[in-house]
């Protein structure tokens, strides 16, 4: 990302801000989830999504409230993105009653139906056909809504993608598949188990746009993803956007992590999403310095509320276990 | 509650009309559709195909409704189930057509794990009111892979209804009931009972889910019948009632939820049950009612509870073989006497 680059004229200094700050909510919630996690107080596992802040947060820049997205196992990221409550979102990590699956769900089912997220998933592939669902109910409903579908390199090769697509294309449905290629489906390489370097040249195959960006950077994501939005909100159809990307954590806590060297990791790292933004935007003077420390004690002071108020909930009564099964 | 056998109703008593099966669900589908536009309809061959359906369940649609509401689709079940599924949490009201139930073997992941688990996962904080219909049962020579009762499978996730009904009254009413349902129903029909006639209700009629029904009341043995086995039940009835014997026919017409307070009412008057389906003996859905029957009324029990339940086998191509492999008529009436024996 160039500093001088110039910026969409639609993303005022507020929404760009917005951004960087939604950006180091998603790294500083996840953090504070590992630690949470290797303290015990968290339980199952959780998947962090530190190093592809710029993918969520770029990707629903471009959404209005009324638009469906679908998220992963590794979800936390889209949930903030989306709009979704660190508060809700820390309580559900504790599984306690005020969480926003009232401690049932847990990290990998973290939803928001009425805020658009259609859910985390703990099915790898899960939220392909969802998304693409809610994509025809906007349709038959004549809503101009889109549905945004966030899966990682791994899931490409789930059946349910080849079904999903070529029903999305046929029906001209407002969908946007976006593949956050972070390099690593567990312990398996994207070029090891993926036939194409580029899995962007597979939408050829439905005869819808396929494109790959920088998922490095924030911006580079946002413009991409815009049009692949457009197109779908004015009726035209799906694409495939994939973002190129990396997970700076193991899958999960406890990965042992003996498929890639550090020295990777560490190149990733120069080409960090926050860092980068937050130095083209004070290059652009849409704030100083300053006011991006500040910006981030801000955040931290909030991700340390969430975990206040995660800790001080309840946890649900053993009464409510068979509540919820059935409306 | 006592009904004749619907197969050979020939007449309509008052307020009804005799209709297929097939005819009364595509009836229960046309006038959920006029009355809800969230309701659409999605599945392989339901619009084109001979005018609307392999079976002719949903025959006529498309003209009244269109093309965008009655949605060919093709050959792609994981995707009509997960769709369907996604359309049901953004607002939508989707019936799921499954040709054959044993293509749902394809759809698991989105029913299971998905349409289940939902509003469970979430919270309560979401609504899936999705039908997945299919028809299941042998008794066609299909074979192996076109034949099978699949219904537990289905029973055994919570967060899924299981509907199965015998008849076209019943498959109308139970159909109106899972579509305005705000959960996820499993609609099995029976490809053997589509040309099955009976009076169906004119009118609005909707028949709760969770219900069961007393097909033919009796003293002596209580036999629980789904599908086509409600019918050969009520044939074995005709058959022991002329030796004295009375079998009292429940049809629990939704396995979930399980009226059991009916099935137990009947043990504890006749003291003898046998539970018989198409689906295979092993953990079948028979071993559920027989054991709910059992905790709940073991000292109303004057014999061992009898299931009568497809072999073990896959469902066979030859005709002696299939049949062989279904529990038939002359099945029930020698279990029932050898109850009383």
């Amino acid at each position: 990302m160039s500093t001088d680059v110039a910026l969409p004229a639609e993303l005022t200094p507020v929404r760009l801000t917005g951004m960087l700050r939604t950006m180091l909510t998603i790294r500083q919630f996840e953090q504070r989830a590992l630690e949470l996690y290797r303290e015990g107080v968290m339980r199952g596992t959780t998947h962090p999504y530190i190093g592809m802040e710029a993918v969520a947060v770029g990707a629903c820049a471009t959404l209005r409230p009324s638009d469906k997205i679908t998220s992963t196992h590794r979800g936390h990221g889209h949930c903030l993105a989306k709009g979704g409550d660190p508060r809700l979102m820390m309580a559900e990590l504790l599984g306690k009653v005020t969480g926003y699956c009232k401690g049932k769900g847990g990290s990998m089912h973290i939803a928001d139906v009425d805020a658009g997220i259609l859910g985390a998933n703990g099915i790898v592939g899960g939220g392909m056909g969802l998304a693409t669902g809610a994509a025809l109910a906007a349709r038959l409903a004549g809503r101009d809504d889109v549905s945004l579908c966030f899966f990682g390199d791994g899931a490409l090769n789930q059946g349910i993608l080849h079904e999903a697509s070529n029903l999305a294309a046929i029906w001209k449905l407002p969908v946007v598949y976006i593949c956050e290629n972070n390099q690593y489906a567990m312990s398996a390489r994207a070029d090891r188990f993926t036939s194409v370097p580029d899995p962007s040249v597979r939408a050829a195959a439905y005869g819808f746009p396929g494109v790959s960006c920088d998922g490095m950077d924030v911006l580079a994501v946002y413009r991409t993803v815009e049009r692949a939005v457009a197109r779908a909100r004015a009726g035209d159809g799906p694409s495939l956007v994939v973002c190129v990307t990396y997970r700076y954590m193991g899958h999960h806590v406890g990965d042992p992590l003996n498929y890639r060297d550090k020295a990777e990791v560490d190149e990733w790292r120069t080409r960090d999403a926050i860092e980068r933004f937050r130095q083209m935007l004070v290059a652009q003077k849409v704030l100083t310095a300053a006011a991006a420390d500040a910006l981030c004690a801000e955040v931290e002071g909030d991700i340390e509320a969430a975990v206040a108020f995660a800790k001080a909930s309840p946890e649900p009564a053993v009464s409510q276990l068979a509540e919820d099964v059935y409306a | 509650m006592s009904r004749p056998a619907v197969e050979t109703a020939s007449t309509a008593p008052a307020g009804t009309r005799v209709l297929t099966y097939a005819e009364a669900l595509n009836e229960g589908l046309r006038e959920e559709m006029r009355r809800d536009p969230r309701v659409f309809v999605m599945g392989e061959d339901v619009a084109v195909w001979g005018g609307g359906g392999v079976f002719g369940v949903t025959k006529g649609l498309v003209e009244e409704f269109g093309a965008e509401r009655i949605r060919d689709t093709p050959i792609s079940e994981e995707a009509i189930a997960a769709l369907a599924v996604g359309a049901a949490m953004a607002g939508a009201r989707p019936v799921a057509e499954f040709m054959y139930a044993d293509f749902m073997t394809l759809a698991m992941e989105p029913i299971v794990n998905q349409a289940a688990k939902i509003r469970y996962m979430f919270g309560g904080k979401a609504r899936v009111p999705v039908v997945f219909r299919a028809q299941e049962g042998a008794g066609r020579g299909n074979a192996a892979q076109h034949s099978q009762s699949l219904e537990a499978w289905f029973c055994h996730i919570p967060g899924l209804k299981v509907v199965t009904p015998s008849t076209p009254a019943d498959a109308k009413g139970l159909l109106v009931s899972a579509i305005r349902d705000d959960n996820p129903v499993v609609f099995l029909e029976h490809k053997m009972l589509y040309n099955t006639k009976g009076p169906v209700p004119a009118g609005e009629h909707t028949v709760p889910l969770g219900v069961a029904d007393v097909k033919r009341e009796g003293r002596h043995v209580t036999v629980v019948g789904i599908h086509t086995m409600v019918h050969k039940a009520l044939a074995a009835a005709e058959t022991l009632a002329r030796e004295g014997i009375e079998l009292e026919v429940v049809d629990p017409r939704t396995l979930v939820p399980l009226d059991v307070e009916t099935i137990v009412a009947s043990v504890r008057k006749t003291g003898r049950l046998i539970v018989t389906h198409e689906a295979y003996e092993r953990a079948g859905i028979a071993a559920e009612i027989i054991t709910q029957v059992i905790t709940a009324a073991f000292d109303s029990l004057d014999a061992p509870p009898v299931r009568l339940c497809a072999k073990n086998v896959p469902i066979p191509y030859n005709a002696g073989l299939e049949a062989a492999a279904l529990p038939q008529t002359d099945d029930i009436a020698a279990a029932a006497r050898q109850l009383l024996a």
